[in-house]
């Protein structure tokens, strides 16, 4: 670490991981939820704790992200951040903004004020002030990132990166625009939920990814810049018409159906094209780091971004197809594999490339780190592969035979349970994870060795 | 600190990507493009598959005489564009230029025939959601006159920025888009 300044990223980082074990144990509960349905539906419903799952997600992913940007951008612009107490109080806003969009989900607090109280509509249901807070603290970042790039070297990464930031405060400015038409209210909606996570999440990612590969292996920078724009380019162009392929069914022009298939199934390409570069740079690499858990999170993001976002989302993005799969369990298999590999793998990535540096210690508990990587790939995997059983069974039962939605919900419950026990590895792996982040201990692998069985002390 | 070595890929290792003329970017571009109207055009032949005599019907209330004068205006326009960059590249920037001017005004052409053709189908009360067919037929002719009316900009703003790489980049778009006509022109207007 070459910055005083990169240190913000520390306490960001460390908001997102707490953050992270927030969110995994929502999903258990959830999870748990699905196997016996009336587990604490007084006290904490299900659709609150599906919110809570989701919603801290985002925030987590977008902590971390702010967090990545902090500590890569002064070593790509060669200058320390423009002003570190707003890169702080933008934390604290964050941080402030969260829990009162926790206790008000909670305690179902002011409800139906229109300042105070939860929104309606899904994922966006943070009470309006929240949402001004997001929106404030997000200006802050953008002014403290901007200009320190702006007074600084200005590299395709730092560029990509900004984009990426800018693109996502400019489209959640579209979560204060409600109207009552339920139609165009769903047509607004996605430019926050799609443009993000198809569209300018992909641009962060490919930039933070970029950044990775160069520092892990030693590529030349001119070629991973190239690997970038080409990325970036394939995802702008397949994504931001992608959005079609959801306008099947909210009453939009039935025309939405063939653009959305045609440019959707495209939006596997820039996922290919990242596992693809990830690889090539690390047989192209002549260098070998020693931080081989950050290398193992990057290329299993890419792997697994590939098979989550890109095969999964295809499998049914096809009008002909969604048209029968439409919000059945499908959608959740793709869901969680999609965000696991694409940004969780990502953020975990960058947390453990940056956490030996931060703390100023040599790689460590890399063995450990490992380890809570293939438990949650593993676990991750095995809930994709159940939930897309459930939801193919799901869809023929439900949408095929025409039998009751409760009914069919019966049928599941044997993948309901072992996605439950899948989602006990994922959490024991991200209970791992943060204890092999945190907890010190001297432990280098020796060069040369792939595998990381054997640790030399 | 051992993240400070940058390491340059060994001596005499080609880079595949560099010797494509013009802009990396734009092959991207080109590449995608013809993805997507490939992928329509493939779809559009499915749905003539599923339902020929429907299709059939739709395809005859097409102006053929439209489309193929504008298969020549685009060609040419094409044939204009590809000696303006002849041109520049022996350093005859005035000509070059012109014959940009002329391939953009021939482009010109193309949209004004195109919005005949779209006048006279809405007259008749055709739309994009009459039937499949139409929807086709609008998406990919409509996204195709977009594309011409991008380029149209692109060609003036590289007779204005007339580097030769640059020039290079917007004319093989506008290839791109003479292309794309050229295959959407028989199989939507004239396949039977």
């Amino acid at each position: 670490m070459k910055y005083e300044s990169q240190k913000i990223a520390f306490a960001y980082f460390l908001t997102a991981m707490l953050l992270f074990i927030v969110q995994v144990s929502g999903g258990l509960l959830a999870g748990w939820i699905y196997i016996s349905p009336n587990t604490l539906s007084e006290l904490l419903p299900f659709n609150i704790v599906r919110m809570l799952h989701t919603n801290a997600l985002i925030v987590w992913l977008l902590v971390g992200f702010f967090g990545a940007a902090y500590f890569i951008v002064p070593e790509e612009a060669g200058r320390e951040i423009h002003s570190t107490k707003i890169a702080y109080y933008q934390l604290a806003i964050l941080v402030l903004g969260t829990l009162g969009a926790v206790v008000t989900y909670v305690f179902d607090l002011f409800q139906g004020n229109i300042l105070l109280g939860k929104d309606g509509r899904e994922f966006l249901e943070q009470p309006l002030w929240v949402k001004m807070g997001i929106v404030v603290a997000a200006l802050m970042f953008l002014y403290n990132i901007s200009m320190t790039v702006l007074a600084g070297k200005k590299t395709a990464i730092t560029t990509v990166l900004l984009i990426g930031l800018w693109g996502i405060a400019i489209f959640f400015l579209f979560a204060f625009y409600n109207p009552h038409n339920l139609s165009l209210d769903k047509m607004y909606w996605w430019y926050v939920v799609h443009l993000w996570v198809e569209g300018v999440w992909e641009l962060v990612m490919a930039s933070i990814l970029a950044y990775l590969m160069l520092k892990l292996t030693g590529v030349d920078r001119e070629i991973v810049e190239k690997w970038l724009y080409v990325i970036v380019g394939t995802a702008l162009f397949s994504g931001i018409l992608g959005t079609g392929h959801h306008y099947y069914w909210i009453g939009t022009p039935g025309y939405w159906q063939w653009i959305g298939s045609v440019f959707s199934t495209l939006e596997i390409i820039p996922f290919f094209l990242m596992m693809v570069f990830s690889f090539v740079m690390v047989w192209k690499g002549r260098r070998d780091h020693p931080n081989k858990a950050a290398l193992l999170w990057s290329l299993g993001c890419t792997v697994l971004a590939f098979f989550g976002a890109g095969v999964w989302g295809f499998l049914h993005t096809l009008h002909g197809v969604n048209y029968y799969t439409h919000g059945t369990q499908i959608t959740a298999a793709h869901g969680h594999l999609a965000f696991f590999g694409a940004y969780v793998s990502l953020n975990l990535a960058i947390f453990t490339y940056a956490f030996p540096m931060l703390k100023n210690r040599d790689p460590y508990n890399q063995v450990l780190n490992m380890a809570s990587f293939w438990l949650m790939a593993g676990g991750m995997a095995f809930m994709t592969f159940v939930l897309t059983f459930a939801g193919t069974i799901q869809t023929h039962l439900q949408r095929v035979l025409g039998q009751y939605y409760m009914e069919v919900q019966d049928q599941l419950a044997l993948f309901y349970y072992m996605r439950f026990g899948a989602g006990v590895a994922v959490v024991i792996g991200a209970l791992l994870f943060v204890f092999a982040t945190l907890v010190p201990r001297r432990e280098i692998i020796s060069a040369g060795r792939t595998t990381a069985l054997n640790p030399a002390e | 600190m051992r993240d400070d070595l940058e390491i340059r890929p060994a001596e005499g290792e080609r880079d595949i990507l560099s010797e494509l003329p013009g802009e990396l970017m734009m092959w991207v571009l080109i590449a995608s493009e013809l993805l997507v109207f490939g992928a329509a055009l493939i779809v559009c032949l499915a749905v003539r598959a599923i339902d020929p005599v429907k299709y059939a019907a739709d395809q005859a209330m097409l102006d053929q005489t439209a489309g193929a004068i504008n298969t020549l205006v685009l060609v040419t326009s094409g044939f204009c564009a590809a000696v303006a960059v002849r041109s520049r590249e022996r350093e005859e920037r005035r000509k070059a230029r012109l014959w940009l001017g002329a391939a953009g005004a021939l482009g010109i052409v193309f949209l004004i025939v195109k919005g005949f053709e779209y006048a006279s189908k809405a007259s008749l009360g055709i739309g994009i959601e009459t039937s499949q067919f139409f929807t086709f037929y609008y998406l990919i002719t409509g996204f195709h006159a977009l594309h011409v009316v991008a380029g149209i900009v692109v060609l003036a703003l590289v007779a204005w920025a007339d580097s030769v790489r640059n020039m290079e980049a917007a004319v093989a778009f506008w290839h791109m888009v003479d292309l794309v006509w050229v295959l959407l022109f028989p199989i939507i207007y004239v396949l039977r």
